[in-house]
């Protein structure tokens, strides 16, 4: 039984997945793509203010009945 | 659900779809809807073996839809439940007739014509035109999903798909659920895959070998009321009908999902 709390479950893992790849269908993207979109943007963002690439991210996510692109560009200091 | 033609589907095979449609179809018959269950699977057709029709039918749909029988000629109807009645889908006829208006076409008929209640489509495994083809046919959907990577993600495709379509009340049957399983975290919850998919729910149905057993029989187990594996399609359809059924608890260690069907029926 106790095991049960030191393991992370294996539906846990699967529902992650599904939501990532679920995400990615639905917005009719690859994460191939979405790889490019970042590197693009992180040019343009560049030219205006040094961005920290290695805390930069880019994703997708469900708010409600809808896709989201989200990013999170941290200025450097 | 409003709807009175209903598309059964997956995106995936083998989830489960005829078997549902049988089950909730033999089960609206026995609350006194006249229904119609028509297979549209041509070339694969199993709709009427589940049923255990197979001795019985003459004509298929294909038959239909090129005018070689009426409408009516093609309709078997159940001898266990009289209001039953199963259009097969043809298993070497060339498909080439099966078209959106002609399905369409029948549906109407069944509903207008032979004053059918409910007609009940069982769609092919797949996103190409044999569901698209039995979709077109329907204002509302039953979509059949097992708790499981491919299932849930074939499952989300369609359901996108059916929206695409304007086909309006989708609701999800969680087939092959298996309470032990989820009880360990190694299974997606009923939660879980109503979260994943965001459509509403219609029924759980648990994983029972008694449920093969009846097909093997070609006695869908809604139609045995001794049948507690067959209880939930028989709450799916009260629930379609607009009653409001509780889901069952999920406890393993009382006997699993079957324990709390048992209680909730009043059974053994």
């Amino acid at each position: 039984m106790f095991r049960l709390f030191g393991r992370k479950r294996s539906k846990d893992h699967l529902k992650e997945r599904l939501k990532l790849v679920l995400s990615y269908d639905r917005a009719k993207l690859t994460p191939g793509k979405m790889e490019d979109l970042k590197a693009e943007l992180l040019q343009v963002i560049g030219k205006y203010f040094p961005a920290d690439e290695t805390e930069y991210d880019v994703k997708l996510e469900q708010h409600g009945d809808r896709m989201v692109m989200v990013a999170n560009l941290p200025v450097k200091g | 659900m409003n709807a009175k033609a209903i598309v059964v589907t997956s995106g995936k095979g083998g989830v489960g779809k005829t078997t549902s449609t049988a089950n909730v179809g033999a089960a609206l018959a026995r609350l006194g809807e006249k229904v119609a269950v028509i297979d549209t699977d041509v070339g694969l057709r199993n709709l009427d073996v589940v049923m255990g029709l197979e001795g019985r039918v003459v004509y298929d749909l294909i038959d239909v839809f090129e005018g070689r029988c009426k409408l009516r000629q093609a309709l078997i109807r159940d001898k266990r439940v009289d209001t039953l009645h199963l259009i097969a889908a043809s298993q070497t006829k060339d498909k080439s007739s099966l078209s959106e208006s002609r399905m369409q076409e029948t549906v109407r008929l069944l509903l207008e014509e032979e004053g059918f209640d409910r007609v009940l489509i069982d769609s092919p495994a797949g996103i190409e035109s044999g569901f698209q083809t039995a979709a077109s046919g329907a204002d509302g959907a039953l979509v059949v999903v097992n708790p499981e990577v491919s299932s849930v993600r074939d499952a989300d495709r369609i359901i996108g798909l059916l929206e695409a379509r304007d086909v309006r009340e989708v609701r999800l049957i969680i087939n092959r659920l298996r309470p032990e399983m989820v009880k360990r975290g190694d299974m997606l919850e009923v939660d879980d895959v109503l979260e994943i998919l965001g459509v509403k729910l219609i029924g759980i149905v648990p994983e029972d070998e008694r449920i093969l057993v009846s097909t093997n029989l070609g006695s869908p187990a809604s139609l045995d009321d001794t049948n507690r594996a067959g209880g939930e399609f028989r709450n799916i359809a009260r629930r379609l009908k607009g009653e409001d059924i509780p889901y069952p608890v999920l406890d393993p260690q009382s006997g699993g999902l079957l324990g709390g069907l048992r209680r909730l029926f009043g059974g053994r």
